[in-house]
């Protein structure tokens, strides 16, 4: 049953043996100990498992493992360069834009891959962007200031 | 400034903390789970009330750091920032040596749990109190090893120096040499008052913002043990069924998974939590039918109908001689439905016991009452459990609910593995603890000169919270009815604490009850609010949030879509303003804008409080416009955020908050009272845009069309 299977996680190579219809959010979660990502719903519909796969944003609580062979893996825990936060994460900090926290390293990941697409997004863009992931402590209003604060400092070459 | 002292009065045991240094303080401790555990404490103190022995809320380090010791927990409100900065002021150090050590029943003073918003108004009070104390400590043994009297030092920054001679100085580091204080006074000294703040009344972001922004932030299901399993527990169809056969074969033949059984409780585990999830559902299982002739729309008829008790809350005056002197009356009848708390995090525990000792890392709201379950659950002793509360992926009152940890630990104890349960959202959304569904009937009458004569308040489920009547009224009475001891129970769910626990129900109610007579009357319904208001804070949030707002009074219907509403919740004061936009073909209703102004006493971290009542609104528009558990029987049917919604990015209006300034004030709650108005100030609105007038919340879009047709 299990399989080999070899992508890039954070910018390392990685080689897992595990049955492949394993899901990513689990495998992620207790065979790499990359716990940020987190379990929300199970079925795609909050956000809080959010990772960049190949620069797409994707809900890892549905994805078989086996999907991620050869493609590469961003978690919260590999968005930081060298102890360096990335802008997103910054303009969070910088915004309060977060209160129990839980939902937040899915929305850092779903706006640092809607920022690499969309460099300057409205405000209609970042809520389009952002609908589909869930805040419950409601950090809403904040959250899209601190998305258009990053666009804003990665123009201007970070 | 002379104090006596004496040995502890209350001669109790606390916790020995001589592993403080050794741990240095601050929540790191959850990433190393074991390194506590090998290192027993004291037996704790018996008696389950907050101790006033000043020691067990803070201790000096040798280093002069100051850890602060709390019973409460972090589940976004932003304690773990706000608390730091009291004890700082109290203590007399500097904000950045104060480190926070939260929900351990093992390190921290007893707590009955983080709700209601007290933190910051009791629980802090306490934990300034006890600041103030070990402050007047220091002071006298500086006094003895300095040879000046008390009344020649000062306390700054951690340092207590000779006023009259500042070379003359000595640290508390070096007073307390990282050991626990000996003495205790035998007058209390008085907590500073605001002109002494340094830290208190500042802005201070998240001090876990950080780590919560790299992910390294540490909540419940973040942990892991050697040879941990995760668990999935078999669950009926329906809450009012019970289990009549299982057939586990199929559970067993998954790849390392095991199946444990102990009677009715059946759980499957494995080291992957995917197997779990694939084992659980092989389990075929045979139930009672379900007769349970019930659901969310006929709930309120059979809450009315059942055998209820009620209980005059308050009264005054004589309803028949109001009802005689009011030239116009309004009987009305308010409905609200079960709401569930959906945090994102879902109940979450592990449990693991070693060398006889079980400790239970839940999240939960309530570590001492969780305690206080497993020692009886399991047979167990007080020295023997041990429950530490990493960050809660929010709470909402629904984490007072402490069943997954109960869980964890009996299988714990059946598998003697540690044991990872996190509920599924489903098991979420079934086995909540909802916000109860509830019937306000509403009598009020009003004079020709626009004034309220009586007021004849009704409330079944719902409880009296937020029924306040506020206004100055002359004749009123106010009853709450609730389900008679030992009668039947209406519906098969747990209820319980949701955000301001039926504020929300009774606010809408009020609020709405006194649009309704504004607009009769033809008057403007923030005139008609201030013409019938004698309570000086409630006009001043009333002006507050016009000013904000940039309100210009009309009568509604106005058709500008123009809300007010007001209310109090855990002693604050808070005033609503909004805007709406009604889509009168769809019932759609976009909020354009939501103003409150809030009295809150003291505001420790303006930031903070502001992040609350922001919080507050948005959420407040869930209950508002979608949130209802729906359900028919035992099932239930919103099982998951495509059946439940909440609110969304682009449901979010502009919000303007204001603080009012009161720092010569006892500080009150914030992290509840701006969502008590939400419901009515919406409904306000959608009548001064529609004149249609809605009674039940959640306002879907098909309930506004109905009203809407009625106009």
């Amino acid at each position: 049953m299990e399989e080999t299977i070899r992508f890039s996680l954070n910018g390392k190579k990685q080689e897992v043996r595990i049955d492949p219809s394993q899901t990513l959010l689990w495998v992620l979660r207790n065979h790499f100990g990359l716990t940020g990502t987190k379990y929300g719903c199970g079925t795609g519909f909050c956000g809080a498992c959010t990772v960049i796969i190949n620069k797409e944003a994707v809900r890892s609580c549905m994805l078989p493992v086996s999907d991620v062979a050869g493609k590469k893996v961003v978690t919260i825990e590999g968005l930081a360069r060298k102890g360096k936060l990335h802008p997103v994460q910054k303009a969070f900090l910088e915004h309060d834009a977060l209160q129990c926290g839980f939902c937040t390293p899915g929305m850092i990941m779903t706006v640092a891959a809607l920022l690499m697409k969309s460099p300057s997004p409205s405000v209609e863009e970042i809520n389009a962007g952002l609908e589909d992931n869930l805040c419950r402590c409601g950090a809403h209003n904040r959250i899209v200031d601190a998305v258009q604060m990053a666009a804003g400092k990665m123009k201007g070459g970070k | 400034m002379k104090q006596k002292s004496s040995a502890n009065p209350e001669n109790k045991g606390i916790p020995r903390r001589d592993f403080v240094k050794l741990l240095g303080g601050g929540i790191f401790i959850f990433f190393r789970p074991w390194d506590v555990i090998n290192i027993l404490p004291e037996p704790l103190p018996q008696a389950r009330t907050l101790t006033k022995d000043y020691n067990a809320f803070l201790h000096i380090a040798a280093d002069g750091t100051v850890t602060c010791y709390t019973g409460k927990i972090e589940m976004g409100q932003g304690i773990i920032t706000s608390l730091p900065v009291m004890m700082a002021d109290e203590l007399n150090v500097p904000l950045e040596k104060v480190k926070i050590v939260m929900g351990d029943t093992d390190l921290c003073p007893w707590d009955a749990g983080t709700w209601g918003s007290q933190s910051t108004q009791s629980f802090g009070m306490s934990m300034r109190a006890a600041a103030a104390e070990a402050r007047g400590v220091l002071l006298e043994m500086a006094s003895a090893q300095l040879d000046v009297p008390v009344t020649q030092l000062e306390a700054k920054d951690g340092v207590i120096t000779d006023i009259k001679n500042p070379d003359k100085n000595i640290t508390y580091a070096r007073l307390s040499k990282g050991q626990k204080l000996e003495k205790y006074l035998d007058v209390k000294p008085s907590i500073e008052n605001h002109t002494k703040f340094t830290y208190v009344g500042k802005s201070y972001k998240h001090v876990d913002g950080h780590a919560k922004v790299t992910g390294q932030a540490k909540y419940t299901g973040d942990l892991k043990l050697p040879g941990m399993v995760f668990a999935r527990v078999l669950r009926p169809p329906s809450l009012s069924v019970k289990l009549i056969s299982a057939d586990v074969s199929g559970a067993e033949k998954i790849d390392g998974a095991k199946v444990v059984r102990d009677g009715d409780f059946i759980a499957v585990l494995s080291e992957n939590r995917d197997k779990a999830d694939e084992a659980i559902v092989k389990i075929t299982a045979e139930y009672t039918a379900d007769e349970l002739k019930i659901n969310h729309d006929t709930i309120f008829e059979q809450q009315l109908k059942s055998d209820i008790t009620p209980r005059v809350v308050r009264g005054a005056g004589d309803q028949a001689s109001g009802r005689q002197e009011s030239t116009m009356k309004f009987e009305s009848e308010y409905h609200d439905g079960f709401l569930a708390h959906a945090p994102i995090e879902t109940h979450t525990a592990l449990a693991a016991i070693e060398g006889g000792k079980l400790t239970v890392w839940a999240s939960t709201q309530t570590p001492y009452p969780l305690q206080d379950r497993l020692v009886r659950e399991l047979g167990m002793t007080l020295e023997t459990v041990r429950v530490i509360v990493p960050f809660v992926g929010g709470g909402f009152g629904g984490k007072s609910a402490i069943e997954q940890a109960v869980e964890a630990a009996k299988l714990a104890k059946i598998t003697a593995k540690p044991v990872m349960v996190v509920w599924t959202r489903e098991e979420e959304f079934i086995y909540d603890n909802f916000h109860t569904a509830g019937v306000v009937k509403l009598s009020s009458g009003i004079d020709s000169n626009g004034k309220i004569k009586f007021w004849d308040y009704h409330v079944y489920y719902s409880g009296s919270r937020g029924s306040d009547i506020i206004y100055d009224v002359p004749n009123y009475m106010t009853t709450s009815y609730s389900l008679t001891k030992n009668a039947k129970p209406v519906h098969p769910f747990a209820t319980g604490p949701w955000r301001a626990p039926n504020a929300n129900t009774n606010t809408f109610a009020r609020e709405c009850q006194i649009d309704i007579m504004a607009s009769a009357a033809g008057i403007d319904p923030l005139e008609f609010r201030l013409k019938n208001l004698k309570d000086e804070k409630m006009i001043s949030c009333l002006k507050a949030v016009a000013e904000k707002f940039g309100y210009v009074a009309g009568k509604s219907p106005s058709g500008r879509g123009i809300g007010v509403a007001c209310g109090t919740d855990t002693g604050t004061w808070i005033a609503h303003m909004a805007e709406v936009k009604v889509d009168k073909n769809t019932g759609k209703v976009k909020v354009v804008r939501i103003a409150c102004a809030q009295d809150m006493g003291l505001c420790v971290n303006p930031e903070g409080a502001l992040i609350q009542m922001e919080g507050c609104l948005n959420m407040g528009l869930g209950y508002t416009f979608t949130e209802e558990v729906k359900f028919e029987g035992g099932k239930i049917q919103s099982l998951g955020f495509d059946t439940y919604d909440i609110p969304k990015f682009s449901w979010i209006p502009k919000l303007d908050c204001v603080i009012l300034d009161r720092k010569d004030k006892a500080p009150r709650g914030g992290g509840e009272p701006a969502i008590v108005a939400v419901g009515a100030v919406i409904a306000n609105a959608i009548y001064d845009a529609t004149g249609a007038r809605l009674f039940r919340t959640p306002m879907t879009p098909e309930r506004v069309l109905e009203a809407i047709r009625k106009v």
